[in-house]
């Protein structure tokens, strides 16, 4: 059966026209004001912390030291842009042969490298150093002054799909990636695209926060999609809403769908899977004395629709996790997750978890999980011990959210 | 008919300004208290962190992202207080008018007395420090007085309408704190030298406007709990130099300055750093009022006990 979609041709037309308006209205806009310049001690990449956040922490410069000559060696660097590195080292204890990781390991070496490009947009660069090479993670143009409310972006990028998806891995809550992301999503790294990402604040009454992405990516991600042809993209939809419910409590509500061809795909035959999502976030931190306090709760639901010549594969995965902060610097957690693989759903895969972190300071982390996973398909139930040691230096990051 | 037209006409041109307000935003309420005393019913104000919040750790939450995208005025403490959630919800809000530079960014610390610029080395060894001094600012009256100035301007310079009326209520809002100025120094001024001890370095100004000393901290370094070694040392520091009472914000834990207070015989008084921290400091007059008056009867009921 032919499946070849109409739908291949027209939306790369449509994605560069889309582009060409974003770019033109930019550059239309005669923008109120140009950014001031950026003393190099700005910020940059998230330090490690707690909460989550949408991966790219968007970082506007600080303004220049306010009537201050007072910076320490500021000036030589002013355009430089401001550079952090993220170092996430782990120690893994226990058995397990299906996901075998190494006993120690510098997992990563986050380089992040921020600056303001011009009065129309910033510029963000991820570059993630492992022992087995390197990686752009991220690297992306923000069209920041476009009119209508839009933000765009333009790049490799994570892909807005879910919410833990869209956070680097120094960010997560977990050393590790939960089961429906690894199962479903192309692996530990998640879902990464090159394309564009265009987000629209969509007014809702209450004071409530509304917010539509639409992306349009390259066919090709790792481990998740692999276009025949040039013109076969992948895409991908995100609309939340977030809600102070009190002042100490909110709620954060997603949903995605995503398609892109799959490596079953052929010149001819295009086989796509389809992505389907819910994401929900739930914060409680009061900020009235004796604070320090805090509980998140997450969940996520994806559910993915391989088409394959041989027949469909719809899997689905979830995960629920809490984390409990009892003292400034300390936060416990537990997860549960579950999911199908992709490319074979009859396999199913579970895991239970518990973690335990310090936070030294606001640039260093301290994190220990034990974690059970039963691999379906095989009689293997691991249970492993992962030891995370996490530390930042240089520009100060944007506490992510 | 033409007429009624021409006064239907003339209400509608007039009206704009009546609901038209100048949506100023201010990283704390300190600054919102002095736009809402200078701007008055021309200005709607909003902060994003309350006074009993420690200003260093505010989420940059998406409800933030609605004020911002809004506004036609942004007040910042700069000096990076603001650098751990302002930048990101600066772009997502797509208003080119609060940007940095832009004319609807107004960063408070301009002209102000700025405390402990490190002038050489800094490394984050050092805690939590502010490579551009010390942005507990706005507790000093004086700074206060520079900074409703530059908010005054600021209006003026948006709102050219609202000239006039910002022009008296600052006048107003300035002739209040020199009639404060009178008060807070008559019940401080006896105490003059008087030498204290601080939870974080958040009241530099504040205490050199009144001539006291701070003579450490419960945090062994700004940002870092306190550990038991340094609160030993501080306990030993406090007893030889007769510390009278240590100053404690709201929002820390009260464990270790109740220890420290219980073994060295000090008071601990809540000291509140921002407008909002409780009711009665609702805005920057009544700020000192509060704070003035409880550190002046915790200072004259340790002179009392005094032999």
């Amino acid at each position: 059966m032919k499946r070849t979609h109409s739908l291949v041709r027209i939306p790369w037309q449509l994605a560069a026209a889309g582009l060409w308006l974003v770019t033109a209205g930019a550059l239309a806009q005669e923008p109120a004001a140009s950014p001031t310049p950026t003393p190099t001690s700005s910020e940059a990449a998230a330090p490690p912390a707690p909460v989550e956040a949408p991966a790219p922490a968007p970082a506007y410069p600080a303004s220049p030291p306010p009537g201050a000559s007072g910076g320490p060696g500021q000036t030589s660097n002013y355009f430089n842009p401001s550079i952090s590195v993220i170092g996430n080292f782990l120690g893994v204890a226990g058995h397990n042969p299906v996901e075998n990781l190494p006993a120690a390991s510098l997992r990563e070496s986050e380089v992040a490298l921020q600056a303001i490009v011009d009065p129309y947009g910033r510029a963000d660069f991820f570059l993630s150093f492992s022992e087995q090479g390197v990686e752009v993670e991220e690297g992306f143009l923000t069209l920041t002054s476009l009119p209508w409310k839009l933000l765009a972006k333009v790049g490799r990028m994570r892909v807005s799909f879910g919410k833990i998806n869209t956070l680097h891995l120094h960010v997560l809550p977990w050393p590790d990636s939960p089961l429906p992301l690894v199962n479903l999503l192309g692996g530990e790294e998640g879902w990464k695209g090159t394309g564009v990402s265009v987000a629209r604040l969509l007014p809702l009454p209450g004071d409530t926060f509304s917010e539509v992405t639409l992306q349009v990516f390259d066919g090709n991600s790792e481990g998740l999609f692999s276009a025949p042809n040039r013109g076969n993209l992948a895409y991908n939809g995100h609309y939340r809403i977030f809600k102070d419910l009190t002042e100490a409590v909110n709620v954060d509500l997603g949903v995605s769908y995503g398609a892109g061809p799959n490596d079953t795909a052929t010149k001819s035959d295009l086989e796509w899977t389809t992505l389907g999502g819910a994401d929900l976030t739930l914060r409680w931190k009061p900020l009235q004395t004796g604070n320090y306090h805090a509980f998140i709760l997450r969940g996520e639901y994806i559910h993915s629709d391989r088409r394959e010549p041989v027949g469909d594969q719809r899997g689905y995965g979830w995960f629920v996790s809490g984390d409990y902060q009892f003292a400034k610097r300390w936060w416990v957690g537990a997860r549960v997750e579950a999911s199908d693989h992709a490319d074979n759903a009859s396999l199913r895969d579970k895991g239970q978890a518990v973690t335990l972190t310090f936070n030294p300071s606001e640039f260093s982390q301290i994190r220990t999980e034990l974690r059970r996973r039963v691999y379906g398909g095989t009689n293997v139930t691991a249970t492993e011990a992962l030891f995370q040691l996490q530390f930042a230096i240089g520009a100060h990051g944007a506490h992510p959210f | 008919m033409k007429r009624l037209l021409w006064i239907v006409a003339a209400a509608l041109l007039a009206a704009p300004p009546a609901f038209a307000k100048v949506k100023v935003v201010s990283s704390i309420q300190d600054f919102a208290s002095i736009a809402q005393n200078v701007g008055g019913d021309r200005v709607e104000v909003f902060a994003l962190a309350k006074g009993y919040q420690d200003p260093h750790f505010v989420d940059p939450k998406p409800s933030f992202v609605l004020k911002l995208s809004d506004a036609d005025v942004l007040i910042v403490a700069g000096l990076e207080l603001e650098i751990g959630y302002l930048p990101p919800l600066i772009d997502q809000s797509r208003n080119d008018k609060i940007r940095p530079g832009a004319p609807g960014y107004l960063d408070a610390s301009i002209g102000c007395d700025i405390l402990e610029k490190p002038t050489g080395e800094v490394t984050r060894a050092m805690g939590d420090v502010h490579p551009f001094g010390n942005p507990h600012y706005w507790l000093d009256p004086d700074n206060g007085r520079v900074i409703a100035r530059a908010i005054a301007a600021k209006l003026t310079q948006l709102d050219p309408g609202g000239a006039a009326t910002y022009k008296s209520n600052l006048a107003a809002l300035e002739a209040s704190l020199a009639e404060g100025e009178k008060r807070w120094d008559a019940q401080l001024g006896p105490y003059a030298g008087t030498q204290v001890v601080t939870y974080h370095n958040s009241w530099p100004n504040f205490l050199k406007r009144f001539k006291l000393v701070a003579a450490g901290y419960i945090e062994p370094k700004p940002g870092i709990p306190p550990s038991p070694a340094h609160t030993v040392e501080l306990i030993n520091m406090m007893l030889e130099k007769k510390i009278p009472v240590i100053l404690m914000e709201p929002y820390f834990d009260a464990k270790t300055p109740k220890a420290v207070a219980e073994k060295t015989g000090a008071t601990l008084v809540t000291f509140i750093p921002s407008v909002g921290g409780v009711p009665a400091a609702k805005d920057y007059v009544a700020l000192f009022d509060y704070d003035v008056k409880l550190l002046s009867e915790a200072l004259a009921a340790k002179k009392g006990a005094k032999p």
